[in-house]
């Protein structure tokens, strides 16, 4: 039997004249995610049908390549949920025969109740939607012991859609994440500290179709190869929701030396911050990015006061985007965990180096200060410095 | 950039070239299952018997008492568990140091908890990280079925008296009329092996942990001495081999090049007290030029292992100071690098020496080998001076 998986995508079927061109990205970013799961594989073939996506798997018995593929589909962002479906010929012999065949291999795991949900998009079936799922459903309590109706809040719902090409029933499906196909919202810059917070932002960029370039600040001998490792790996999670183009790693050492050495300390993390953003928006012209999202959340540490927020982006000629703005350090948690990257922003490896910490950094500083601050460095050819150095590692 | 100056041996040490040639050469030829009744199995033996003579020979045990592991983590594991469920009848308590390597520490502290409710005394050190023989002895009751005491602790370098201990162990086990032979005295000589002398028989040990990849061998092979009487449940079951202590097809390559590996140590006559001259003078060139520095450890002679000097910069933080070092070519630790996968933790070792955490965050740890050339020493020396210097009252705190 062939392995086929329904996607099932949402917001982007709202979207009026731009719909083609959302489904067509869409529908590459699945078809990419199935290769990269299939290991060298052929991935799985994507055909259209309306508001959904077929997939054929190809007539391979492997069950559990047949999972992970749906798992990989059930990551790319713009999708709702993947079904692993089964397709059937027009008749009620044949929907009522797989119908059963679904429900005895739920009752196998416990299901004791179902309902039938069906949806009729070809009109030419003689039978309506109703009269189908009366039929059916009888044909189940039939033939399967051990299952009564609840419409409900059943165990089990048994899905049959009626297509020009045949019938489709499943089961059971996988929640997708929801969101905006990567690609259909343009690019941005975004800043990969190593930390927890900062891949969360990414993914929340991600989520809404931004492409994201990933920039991390290294700070080598500051920072170590490790800590750029780290980075590395988080992208390759992120890498896993969807594509990112190459990491650019830009050396931070000699801006950070130089703050230290010319500016008051209390404004150090405020200026360093600074220069990232100036960095950031040159980089944004070469890399036809829009904006720069960052993984700040409003008052977490001393440079995410609103008046840091305000000094810092002082110097964005770019929008500087911050999905995490009115996230608790808990939900952040959260939601590192969940995408996977937790694990690795918590490895023990020195990323921000505290010599570079003030001990009692200015918690509301102003643009005037910062600008003054800012008098003995000498901005413009460190910033040129640091974008002439930047390594660019492709990922994977 | 300078030529690389590895003083990371503490960690692993790079191995001799006689070794990769004997492993090699066991690849190649001595390919056949030890068990196996044929020739090519007999070769293999071969090699892996002549091993084991070797490491017996330099440890003052009988071959019969070697068993090789898959590397001095499994070794330690073997010892204290192997121990603790053979005698599990005839005690419930071991008495292990606060400084022990934390495949000792953690092996204690999951026999306490879920591996089978086991009490641990955990025995103080001083300042400078040596447990003292009476505090030892005193933590010991009727019920103490296992005294674990590392030889050279790993991260300062402290030699602790296992001589001393055994001695006095083997008192307490004439009067105690206990089940004979028990308390056993299990010593941890991974980091001193090839460094210092170790003898079974004069220190009375019953159970001594090795490890190949700290004398320049190959990594994963290791051996445990098990004295001719003492009891282990195994941690492995299967074809029992190596006496049935520790079954699997045995790692010959590797134990071909674990004897290389001591061959090689046993050719370098004064091994010692040529690293404890370098020592001496890595530790005089960095007090020198940098008065601040603090030594964790004993200072000299036979308190300390002759190629572990562990030194603190207050106020730079250890791993900064490491990259810093990795820049001009100098490869050296912070504090242990088996304790730097815990962040925001000092190390159990500073910590139990009553070492303040300001200290411990600086700590590295720089360690020598035969390797290690005199000029090695000199540069290395002030690379740290200087980078001490280009790193002191830079930052903020």
């Amino acid at each position: 039997m062939k392995h086929l998986l329904l996607l099932k995508y949402g917001e982007i079927g709202l979207k009026g004249r731009n719909r083609p061109h959302f489904e067509r990205i869409l529908a590459r970013n699945v078809a990419a995610a199935l290769r990269r799961a299939d290991g060298g594989g052929p991935g799985g073939t994507l055909r259209h049908l309306r508001g959904r996506f077929l997939i054929d798997l190809g007539p391979s018995s492997d069950e559990v390549r047949a999972a992970r593929l749906a798992e990989a589909a059930a990551h790319v962002f713009g999708v709702v949920a993947v079904a692993p479906a089964r397709q059937v010929p027009l008749t009620m012999e044949a929907i009522a025969e797989t119908a059963a065949g679904v429900a005895s291999e739920a009752v196998g795991t416990g299901a004791r109740t179902f309902k039938l949900e069906v949806r009729r998009s070809n009109k030419a079936f003689p039978l309506t939607s109703p009269e189908v799922a009366a039929a059916v459903g009888r044909s189940v309590l039939e033939t399967v012991p051990g299952l009564a109706v609840d419409v409900h809040d059943p165990d089990l719902r048994i899905a049959v859609e009626i297509r020009e090409d045949g019938a489709y029933l499943y089961g059971r499906e996988i929640r997708g994440p929801g969101g905006l196909p990567v690609g259909t919202s343009g690019r941005a810059v975004t800043l990969i500290s190593g930390g927890i917070d900062s891949p969360v932002a990414t993914w929340m960029a991600m989520k809404r179709g931004l492409v994201t370039i990933p920039l991390h600040f290294w700070s080598f001998p500051f920072t170590g190869e490790r800590a750029r490792q780290k980075v590395i790996d988080l992208c390759g999670v992120l890498g896993s929701w969807g594509t990112l183009p190459d990491l650019l790693v830009c050396p931070f050492t000699e801006i950070q030396t130089a703050i230290r050495d010319l500016c008051p300390e209390e404004l150090r993390v405020t200026i360093m911050r600074r220069m990232m953003m100036r960095i950031a928006t040159r980089l944004g012209q070469t890399e036809r990015a829009l904006a720069i999202i960052t993984g700040e959340s409003l008052g977490q540490v001393a440079s995410q006061t609103i008046e840091s927020l305000a000094t810092i982006e002082a110097v964005a000629d770019l929008p500087i985007l911050r999905p995490l703005i009115g996230l608790d350090k808990e939900e952040i948690i959260t939601r590192a965990r969940a995408i996977g990257t937790f694990d690795l922003s918590t490895l023990p490896y020195e990323d921000c180096c505290t010599l570079f910490v003030p001990e009692r950094p200015r918690i509301k500083p102003t643009v005037a200060e910062a600008e003054a601050a800012e008098g003995a460095l000498e901005v413009e050819g460190l910033v040129e410095r640091a974008l002439g150095g930047i390594d660019r590692v492709t990922l994977r | 950039m300078n030529r690389d100056i590895y003083l990371d041996n503490a960690a692993t040490a790079r191995p001799f070239a006689a070794v990769g040639e004997a492993m090699e050469q066991a690849v190649e030829t001595a390919y056949g299952n030890p068990s196996s009744r044929h020739g090519l199995g007999l070769a293999a033996a071969r090699v892996m018997e002549e091993s084991r003579s070797r490491l017996a020979g330099t440890i003052g045990a009988a071959p019969r008492e070697v068993v090789f592991t898959g590397g001095g983590t499994e070794a330690n594991n073997l010892a204290l568990k192997g121990a603790a469920w053979a005698y599990a009848r005839s005690g419930n308590h071991l008495v292990v140091s606060a400084v022990e390597h934390p495949s000792v520490l953690e092996t204690a502290g999951w026999l306490a908890g879920g591996g089978g409710g086991w009490r641990v005394t955990l025995v103080p050190v001083g300042r400078d990280g040596r447990a003292d023989a009476r505090d030892v002895l005193a933590a010991v009751t009727g019920e103490t079925v296992v005294v674990s005491l590392m030889h050279v602790n790993n991260e300062v370098g402290a030699v602790q008296p296992v001589a001393e201990v055994g001695r006095r162990l083997a008192a307490v086990r004439e009067t105690s009329g206990r089940r004979k032979g028990l308390p056993l005295f299990f010593v941890d000589a991974v980091q001193s092996l090839g460094r210092l002398p170790i003898d079974v028989r004069a220190w009375g040990v019953d159970l001594l942990s090795l490890s190949a990849h700290k004398i320049h061998g190959p990594k994963g092979v290791g051996a445990l001495f098990v004295r001719e009487g003492v009891r282990l449940v195994p941690l492995v079951h299967g074809g029992g081999h190596e006496a049935g202590r520790r079954s699997g097809t045995e790692n010959v390559p590797g134990l071909a090049g674990f004897g290389a590996a001591l061959a090689k140590m046993a050719e370098l006559v004064g091994t010692s007290e040529r690293l404890s001259r370098l020592r001496s003078r890595l530790l005089s060139i960095v007090r020198d030029g940098r008065p601040e520095v603090v030594l964790l450890g004993p200072e000299s002679g036979e308190a300390v292992a002759p190629h572990i000097l562990c030194l603190s910069f207050p106020g730079v933080p250890a791993e900064v100071f490491q990259h810093h070092l990795e820049r001009g070519g100098v490869y050296v630790s912070t504090g242990s690098a088996c304790s730097s996968h815990h962040r925001g933790r000092a190390s159990h070792v500073l910590e139990a020496m009553g070492c303040p955490p300001g200290v411990a965050n600086s700590a590295i740890r720089l360690s020598l080998s035969p390797l290690t050339t005199p000029d090695e020493v000199e540069k290395a020396g002030k690379i740290i001076v200087a980078t001490a210097g280009e790193l002191a009252g830079k930052g903020a705190r």
